[in-house]
């Protein structure tokens, strides 16, 4: 019963992980087709964000939705000074994006230093049997679903959402029909590096806030898309629920180092028989 | 309702079209025919704007569009249908028809759109993928009409279509015409097709609009062999 409760915690711990780190990147690659290299980096700047805001005494969770904003408004200022000339021109996308990654881990090294800034974990452990679970770990997992349900929900019923997959299907005949395809992407980017902002955030109580915290992330990100396939949304679910399953049980049984060798293993071999990653022959859904 | 006056337009460095000049009164159909590659299809791409003019002006309903946005010239009443139909392949026919209005405010026209073309009533649900040509080709003109154009641009709706749908379309247009008040910019190489819908047809040629004959004149086989003859 504890060793259940064990594995399925390690499961779903696993899964938010793979999940908040990879919403926004399923926008941003998945539906944009923009390989943004600085992905990783936006998650950082989320992380610190929040111990700033953690710094200046602001509640946690309000801390998570101003860095999410905060990243967000930084999609935007990117999306219009760099990524915007770049759309269709997948080197020098990933030439500037590259670049941006650096400067920003550049940038907040020279502002904060190397070394880790930390936001205390809240809200202590609850015991099954002989283990103890973090609570924080079970809010990562319901804000994970939550931000997951929110997107599908945006995407799937919205005249919004409507409009961006569209656009992202055939921006010409988009604005043949009206739409402003130039604003319609700098939202949607804008958007995605929201997702990827609230996770650095949502992270930062975990790892704390570091200048090289996104490379840690970003290779499990672009990974997790992948595999998902051209169906951002559920692609990404389905890789993270499979990718998190492995994980949770082999870092369980052995470390958690064999656990993330273990996936990447698993990934070659799924791209492998599917190139086209798990969605590749679905036909519908988002 | 459109005038065209020294409109020039290329891509990149080639030139296409050589000072192009027409106008079209509102409620008027008036066809274009030339061979491939005389510029047609460039001619309708520089008037929604997705090509940008390099000389010349286009003036709508009085106002200058020439440095418009394509978007922009999409919400003033240019409905543009292009050739290969561009349906959005993932998107539900329905979804499909509500891009078309998608950014017009007021009433949705759909369940109207959906009475002109009962064809589309049985296919709502269906990806726009998993339609036949003729269908996307219904589908485009009605995504198209949702945005309730004033000036419709039609790049060869008859293109690689079977022959009885072709006659549909052709009823169709005919009939929405009259009955939406539009004015129609028809680009065509189906002589038949053609000779029935338009008052009046400008014959391209090499990026320049060589002449203006009349749909009875298509039947008359010197006319035809001297302009699109090979």
């Amino acid at each position: 019963m504890d060793q259940v409760a064990n594995y399925l915690f390690q499961i779903g711990f696993s899964f938010s992980i793979f999940i908040l780190i990879s919403l926004g990147l399923a926008v941003i690659f998945g539906m944009m087709r923009v390989i943004n290299l600085a992905q990783g980096e936006f998650l950082m700047l989320g992380a610190y964000f929040c111990t700033l805001c953690n710094h200046f005494g602001i509640n946690l969770w309000l801390s998570f939705i101003l860095s999410a904003l905060a990243v967000g408004v930084f999609g935007i200022i990117v999306e219009r000074l760099v990524i915007q000339w770049l759309y269709g021109r997948i080197i020098d996308t990933l030439l500037a994006t590259w670049g941006l990654s650096l400067l920003l881990v550049g940038g907040v090294t020279t502002i904060f230093g190397p070394q880790t800034e930390s936001v205390a974990a809240p809200l202590g452990n609850v015991q099954v049997g002989a283990f103890g679970f973090p609570i924080y770990g079970l809010v990562m997992m319901a804000i994970a679903v939550a931000a997951l349900a929110a997107v599908y929900a945006f995407w799937r019923f919205t005249r919004y959402g409507l409009i961006v997959r569209g656009t992202m299907q055939n921006p010409t005949i988009s604005a043949a029909l009206g739409v402003n395809r130039s604003l319609v992407y700098m939202l949607t980017f804008a958007f995605g590096s929201a997702l990827t902002g609230l996770a650095g955030a949502v992270l930062a109580p975990i790892v704390g806030a570091y200048p090289t915290l996104g490379i840690v992330y970003i290779a499990k990100a672009f990974i997790t898309v992948i595999s998902g396939g051209h169906l951002p949304l559920v692609g990404t679910v389905s890789a993270s629920g499979l990718f998190s399953t492995i994980d949770g049980i082999v870092a369980t049984v052995s470390s958690s180092v064999i656990g993330e060798m273990t996936v990447l293993f698993v990934a070659i071999i799924l791209l492998r028989l599917l190139p086209l990653g798990i969605t590749g022959r679905m036909t519908r859904g988002v | 309702m459109l005038e065209v006056e020294g409109l020039a337009a290329g891509y990149g460095r080639i030139p296409i079209l050589n000072g192009i000049d027409f106008e079209i009164g509102r409620g008027e159909i008036v066809g274009v025919l030339g061979h491939n590659g005389m510029g047609k299809t460039t001619l309708l791409r520089t008037l929604t704007g997705e090509i940008r003019a390099t000389g010349g002006a286009i003036r709508f309903e009085g106002a200058d569009i020439t440095r418009l946005a394509m978007h922009r010239r999409a919400r003033l009443g240019i409905g543009y249908v292009p050739q290969g139909r561009d349906i959005y392949p993932q998107l539900s026919v329905m979804d499909n028809l509500r891009m078309g209005e998608i950014v017009r405010r007021g009433q949705s026209a759909v369940p109207e759109l959906l009475d002109y073309f009962p064809v589309l009533q049985a296919l709502t649900e269906r990806p726009g993928r998993a339609l036949s040509g003729g269908e996307q080709q219904i589908l485009a003109l009605a995504r198209c009409l949702a945005g309730r154009p004033r000036l419709l641009l039609l790049d060869e709706p008859t293109e690689g279509i079977q022959p009885s749908i072709v006659d549909q379309i052709q009823a169709k247009l005919a009939e929405l015409a009259k009955a939406l008040d539009l004015t129609v910019l028809l680009v065509e190489q189906n002589l038949r097709f053609i000779a029935a819908l338009a008052e009046r047809v400008l014959i391209m040629q090499k990026g320049t609009i060589v002449a203006t004959i009349t749909p009875e004149q298509l039947s008359d086989q010197a006319i035809v062999d001297e302009y699109l003859g090979i």
